[in-house]
């Protein structure tokens, strides 16, 4: 047999070119996204990661919304200094429940993946309203609008039935309900039950108290509360220093 | 193959290529003006003036999107058409088709800025623009690629230049990676919000593989096939190795959408993913000195053009600096140096060595060489040329040394430790340190939007020239026939 290739049989052919270009960019993306998917180890098996309650919600997409994330990941690498400054690394099954992920990219100011819990609300107020009043050498912008704009708590039904279909397990139905109240214990669940979800997050706003400013819930209550839960789902004093080693 | 038959009344379209030629500059100032601004912002964050819509992180993704799919997006699209029509001896197959593509593109870039600043984003780098736009832009993407193949389908002879090939793979990988990084569950069809389909670690390996596509096509293939064409032409001179072409065209196109996960080293993505991409980015070298070893080489024989050609030494500084940022790719994708330089300003200098450099500096080169000849007439001013490719340089070779600066320092006050074993700095020690370096960048970003405010005002200038011409001839001519 004798078969001589040319690449002149492409490059005469731009329905040949096409094709054989379309299998040579697919590959890569192929054997490196799909895996993802069904390789177990991908997502560690740990306790206490839930989906965010409606409030945390809403904190959520006002992060996204001023784009937080072009200036402060939320993903701490496996390295001694990170550990000092950040806390235990971070992992994949911390950001399981994110539709969609803010790993990031830069750090201009600090990561904030486990900065939930480290300062205290009044803090997170006054420093998100004028961040060179607590910190003068910071160059972050002001956001005084976060608190007086109030919170459009119209759509948060809407909102989680999307992430809802998009596999975040908030509760529709009795079942679901149910299936929660097993999985994250009642209290949890009761905030993940999409029927409730207005007066829920009403609740948590005014029990929380977050913008220290009881008149109103604000955007500030949302994403103080947002922040305030970052990276404190996991309890890492249940498992051992070296427990996630072999998930990488 | 299809073949149609040569008939002399067949002109070119150069209407839609002069649209794009003309909104390509406009987008770069207007992009790289937002630029300076937020760089300024970094600097001196009372510029942000306590407004919500023009806040560094509303900000950001306006200059992004204003300069890679405004600016090089219409560069493309006018240098595509441009091409795909002279080598193919054709036109383009419809002009309606052609001008929807135009429309289309200007609509979602416009939408897309002021989205922006209204607080709509999908929060995934370069790719910001929420579902409705995406949707837009894929219709107006597939209108291209209906353009551009059926163009070729009606070439006049056997061969596609090679120059189309890297078009084409850009039109393709470019639909790919936007269809599948935009995948998302609007909240109502009638909100713009919508969240991402996948989650976490998946979500973020998406992300980058897009991320870094839209490097490895948008802003390399695509901008290969611009130097394909531009540089022999430029030069005079045959592209200088025909093989080496063919081989670089297949391993870029192959091995570009292994390595986004190099964005993800010590993430909570697996470590073989992490492992597979830094491989791939190492081997990724050749095939991208492949490209700039035949652009600089096709100059051989005509080195003397570098003293005399301001249009050809942007062209040889673009393959340069195309050069030296594919070098330092690959190196910032080994993990150890990664370690270092993630998260620091020395990825934001790497992306603007190569899109300042190399990507900016090769559409100027073509366009210089192109609008004088689509208008039929000369640059206004050569003399403004060589200002512009001046500040253009020194502003570049600015931004990269105070971000090659900045970022190493970052990284090494993070991971800075004291004698008894405790962080050296706080993280705002390391925010105060960056202090002059983020001023320098503003102005090294400043000295090249001044060069490219030039290069608007000279390009305008020719424009004007090249219709008074023209205005001038027809008028002689109609003199002419009433004489006679």
């Amino acid at each position: 047999m004798n078969f001589n290739f040319k690449h002149e049989w492409i490059e005469t052919n731009i329905g040949l070119l096409a094709v054989l270009t379309m299998l040579a960019i697919s590959v890569g993306g192929l054997v490196e996204i799909t895996p993802l998917f069904f390789i177990d180890k991908t997502i560690e098996k740990v306790d206490g990661v839930r989906p965010y309650t409606p409030l945390e919600q809403r904190g959520r997409d006002i992060y996204q919304r001023e784009g937080c994330y072009l200036c402060h990941s939320q993903m701490i690498r496996p390295f001694r200094d990170e550990k000092l400054r950040y806390g235990h690394y971070s992992l994949a099954a911390e950001s399981q429940y994110d539709h969609p992920f803010q790993w990031g990219s830069k750090r201009t100011g600090p990561d904030l993946a486990r900065v939930g819990g480290k300062y205290s609300n009044e803090w997170h107020v006054q420093h998100l309203t004028a961040p060179r009043s607590m910190v003068p050498e910071s160059v972050m912008p002001n956001y005084p609008w976060l608190k007086a704009t109030p919170l459009d708590t119209s759509d948060i039904a809407e909102r989680m039935k999307a992430l809802r279909k998009v596999g975040v397990p908030y509760s529709l139905t009795d079942a679901e309900y149910k299936a929660n109240v097993a999985k994250f214990g009642e209290t949890v669940a009761k905030q993940l039950h999409i029927p409730n979800a207005q007066q829920s997050l009403i609740e948590q706003a005014n029990f929380g108290n977050y913008d220290g400013d009881r008149s109103g819930i604000s955007e500030m209550d949302a994403l103080v509360a947002y922040l305030q839960v970052l990276g404190t789902m996991v309890d890492f004093g249940k498992y051992k220093d070296d427990a996630f080693v072999n998930d990488r | 193959m299809a073949v149609t038959t040569y008939s002399g009344a067949e002109q070119y379209n150069f209407e839609v290529v002069k649209k794009f030629a003309v909104m390509s500059i406009v987008w770069a100032v207007i992009g790289m003006f937002v630029g300076v601004y937020i760089a300024s912002e970094l600097a001196w964050p009372f510029l942000n003036f306590d407004s919500p819509y023009i806040s560094f992180g509303r900000f950001r993704p306006v200059h992004t999107t204003s300069v890679i799919f405004g600016f090089g997006g219409s560069a493309l699209f006018a240098t595509s058409y441009y091409v795909v029509q002279r080598t193919c001896q054709t036109r383009l197959i419809s002009d309606g088709l052609a001008s929807f593509t135009f429309w289309g593109w200007m609509a979602a870039i416009a939408l897309a800025d002021f989205s922006y600043m209204l607080g709509y984003t999908q929060s995934r780098e370069y790719a910001e623009m929420e579902w409705p736009i995406d949707i837009l832009i894929e219709v107006v993407w597939v209108a291209y690629l209906t353009v551009f193949v059926g163009t070729i389908m009606r070439r006049k002879q056997p061969h596609i230049y090679v120059a189309n090939w890297f078009y084409l793979a850009f039109i393709l990988a470019t639909a790919l990676l936007h269809t599948f990084n935009n995948l998302a569950m609007p909240i109502d069809l009638f909100s713009m919000k919508s969240y991402s389909l996948f989650s976490g670690v998946q979500d973020a390996m998406t992300q980058w593989w897009y991320g870094h596509n839209a490097v490895g096509f948008f802003l390399t293939a695509a901008f290969l096939g611009m130097m394909y064409y531009f540089v022999p032409k430029q030069a005079g001179r045959p592209i200088y190795s025909y093989r080496l072409s063919i081989v670089h065209f297949w391993a870029l196109g192959f091995m570009y959408m292994w390595v986004g996960a190099h964005h993800l080293h010590w993430t909570a993505l697996p470590d073989w993913t992490s492992s597979l991409a830094a491989a791939f980015s190492i081997l990724l070298l050749m095939p991208s000195w492949g490209g700039m070893i035949n652009g600089i080489m096709t100059l051989s024989g005509a080195w003397d053009k570098l003293r005399t050609d301001p249009i050809m030494r942007f062209m040889i500084v673009a393959l340069s600096f195309y050069g030296m940022s594919t070098f330092e790719g690959p190196m910032m994708s080994l993990k150890e140096v990664n370690a270092l330089s993630h998260y620091t300003d020395w990825t934001v200098g790497h992306v603007h060595s190569g899109a300042l450099g190399w990507v900016a500096m090769i559409t100027f080169g073509s366009l210089y060489h192109m609008m004088p000849k689509l208008w039929d007439t000369k640059m206004y001013s050569r003399k403004l040329v060589e200002w512009h490719f001046w500040l253009a340089t020194i502003g570049i070779v600015l931004y990269i040394v105070a971000m090659w600066i900045s970022g190493i320092t970052q990284g090494l006050m993070w991971r800075a430790f004291d004698q008894f074993g405790n962080l050296q700095y706080s993280f705002v020690e390391s925010v105060a340190a960056m202090h002059p370096f983020y001023a320098m960048r503003a102005i090294g970003g400043m000295f090249f939007l001044t060069g490219m405010v030039m290069m608007a005002f000279n390009m305008f200038m020719t424009i004007r020239q090249g219709k008074r011409e023209s205005a001038a001839l027809e008028a002689k001519l109609a003199a002419k026939l009433a004489h006679a």
